[in-house]
């Protein structure tokens, strides 16, 4: 008998603090696999955003920095001109992301930083009580969208991906989901790929993993995943939105 | 009737009720319920509006627009945002627009923690914000003033022309006592005279706060401070519990002045003349008071949660008469009355 | 075959899920922490990993 998955080296043992059936410990997970099956471990600084993952240091024994609300990107850009040798990895919510931050990530994907953004979508704020997120959707009940999302007073939902691919200097950006194992594997390798880029110098990658938040869309977590599928992924198409180098047209 | 209700839910309906039904604001723990309140009582009122901003940047602008109009609004954080807002509160200040602001206190610097704490004492009083202004600050210390105080908030908003922020902390914001609440609050102000309502049949009204001449920015300081101490002569509250042949002054404002109301009466059963001054509005600070019982005190003794900021107001309006003493916690801790008669009697 | 470390686990049955072989079930008892673990049954587990690719705690290892 061999033993063929285990927890990843750069995870500490530390139980993780997230909800049953939560996204997040996948793809931490899945980013430390990244990292150790790369040999990035001893370069990587992993910035921690602010909402459930706030406190991602507590669960990585890579170099740690925890960032104001949204601003990680900035801090990123920091880290990274200081020690371009570093593997930065910019871990947010869409709280952080696509709301206090839109200014940071698009400013940081417009300059091409060469750095990993894993954004993840779950479509509501987590830590805070399950307020609206720029990503939920129209309808969606939340607790500042207690009649359903209106989209008169709060608009249409935000596509990162898509806005982001815009932009002529991100080299890679994929969006992928958390429903099924096919786009687990999808989600592992854009992770692992994005990295990859990272360390080759070539550009700002950016991976977005639609993820389950159950405690806060109400449901169970199979329920959640079964959402994620009908109503989510829908919305948020997953695929390549870009992989062209910086300056070149999309793909 | 009264009704028991949350702080932060208290001040929202004392808000709405006001005519304050713009509420611009983000989330961030621990005053998540006001914009959570709002979001379920404004979309039902005609001419209401319930936005969750992007940024607490974005949600002092939006107010900077919204009461551009004329009309009442407001927004609410925490420590943290707050000082997100502090640019939009010296242009609210600069234009001389009416707004109210309510501050949430909790732990920090930085991230910090969600638990209550009065560090945010400076950056409410002290500017926070950058150039020549000021900004009323109410400090409720319970649920019935935290919706009475935001009332009074928008009234001295509207009057003076002028930013006014509601300084509570976690724990007010958080606790739930019996509140009675008016009908409605009615009282409005005319602001024709300068409201951006549509420049039809008059002159164009223009809301700026750029005086490029040095001599047209230095009258325009000059205009806005008098206004303050208008304000400073008018509009200072606070209020005094067994000083009247007081030793020892307490100040304390806030939820550390209920936990020091029961060490006064703690310390009086001890045979100690203790006494508190409570600030009602941090500014403007009732230093008149503080000179008055400094004739007949021993000392003062200032309570808060955070290593010492209303001190310093209290050590400028006794003048060096009698010393002046500082007894704090942080973190999220509240003193508790066994500390401050501890603290006390240490000086007797 | 796969070890579920039951302390770790928060019952929230995303391996019984996708589990092809159906070798997963959700416990009759309470965890340390107040949660109905998943239980291996013992069956007939090709190792083919979607258990530990969705498990959100890092509670299974995964033996071939």
């Amino acid at each position: 008998m061999q033993k063929v998955f285990e927890r990843p080296k750069s995870l500490n043992e530390k139980p993780f603090h997230y909800c049953p059936g939560c996204g997040h410990g996948i793809v931490h997970r899945m980013l430390a696999e990244a990292i150790d099956e790369l040999g990035l471990h001893d370069r990587t600084v992993l910035i921690s955003p602010v909402g459930c993952s706030v406190f991602a240091y507590w669960y990585f024994n890579t170099d740690n920095v925890q960032a104001a609300h949204g601003r990680a990107p900035a801090v990123g850009t920091g880290l990274k001109r200081a020690n371009p040798d570093s593997i930065v990895i910019s871990y947010q919510g869409d709280g952080d992301l696509a709301s206090s931050g839109t200014a940071e990530i698009i400013h940081a994907a417009a300059r091409g930083e060469n750095f990993t953004v894993i954004f993840i979508n779950n479509a509501i704020y987590g830590m805070t009580g399950g307020q609206m997120a720029p990503t939920t959707l129209v309808g969606q009940t939340s607790s500042t969208s207690p009649y359903g999302r209106d989209p008169k007073f709060a608009g249409h939902p935000l596509h990162v991906s898509e806005l982001l691919a815009t932009l002529k200097a991100p080299r890679y950006i994929e969006r992928t989901s958390l429903n099924n194992v096919v786009n687990l594997t999808r989600t592992k390798r854009a992770i692992k790929k994005a990295l990859d880029l990272q360390q080759k110098g070539e550009g700002f990658t950016f991976v977005e993993v639609l993820a389950m938040c159950p405690t806060n869309w109400g449901v169970d977590p199979s329920e959640a995943v079964d959402w994620m599928e009908s109503s989510l992924m829908p919305e948020y198409p997953i695929g390549v939105f870009r992989d062209a180098r910086p300056g070149e047209a999309k793909s | 009737m009264k009704v028991l209700m949350k702080g932060n839910e208290a001040l929202s309906e004392a808000a709405i009720r006001a005519g304050a039904t713009l509420y611009f604001g983000y989330p961030i723990t621990p005053q998540n319920e006001v914009g959570e309140y709002m979001s379920r009582r404004l979309p039902t009122i005609p001419g209401g509006a319930y936005i969750q901003a992007e940024t607490e940047v974005a949600s002092i602008n939006m107010v900077y627009g919204a009461t551009s109009t004329g009309r009442r609004a407001m927004t609410s954080s925490s420590s943290p945002g707050i000082s997100l807002m502090m640019e939009g509160i010296s242009y609210l200040a600069g234009a001389e627009l009416p707004a109210v602001i309510v501050s949430i206190m909790r732990g920090g610097p930085g991230l910090g923690n969600i638990n209550p704490e009065q560090a945010d004492y400076f950056q409410a009083v002290k500017g926070g914000g950058h150039g020549s202004y000021r900004m009323p600050v109410l400090a409720p210390a319970s649920v019935q003033e935290m919706a009475d105080l935001t009332v009074l908030a928008f009234d001295l908003a509207d009057q003076y022309r002028n930013p006014v922020m509601v300084a509570a902390d976690g724990n007010l914001g958080q606790m739930m006592e019996p509140v009675e609440l008016a009908e409605s609050y009615p009282k409005r102000f005319d602001h024709s005279s300068w409201a951006l309502t549509g420049a039809k049949g008059r002159e164009g009204h223009t809301i700026t706060s750029i005086y490029l001449d040095a001599d047209e920015m230095e009258t325009y300081i000059h205009k806005l401070y008098a206004k303050y101490a208008e304000i400073e002569q008018r509009e200072t509250r606070h209020e005094e519990y067994l000083t009247e042949d007081a030793e020892a002054i307490i100040v304390a404002y806030g939820i550390v002045s209920r936990v020091v109301r029961s060490a006064v009466e703690q310390l009086r059963q001890e045979g100690v003349k203790a006494g508190m001054v409570r600030p009602i509005t941090l500014w403007p600070f009732p230093k008149a008071a503080l000179r008055r019982l400094a004739d007949q005190a021993k000392f003062f003794l200032s309570c808060e949660m955070s290593m010492g900021q209303m001190v310093e107001d209290v050590m400028l309006a006794v003048n060096g008469q009698r010393p002046v003493y500082f007894y704090g916690r942080c973190g999220g801790h509240v003193p508790t009355p066994a500390e401050i008669v501890a603290e006390v009697k240490k000086r007797v | 075959m796969i070890a579920i470390n039951e302390d770790r686990c928060k019952g929230c049955s995303l391996c019984v899920r996708v589990c092809p072989t159906h070798v997963i079930e959700m416990g009759k008892h309470l965890n340390v922490k107040g949660f109905y673990p998943a239980v291996y049954t013992g069956g007939k587990c090709t190792a083919c990993k979607a258990c530990g690719l969705i498990c959100p705690d890092i509670c299974i290892e995964i033996f071939r």
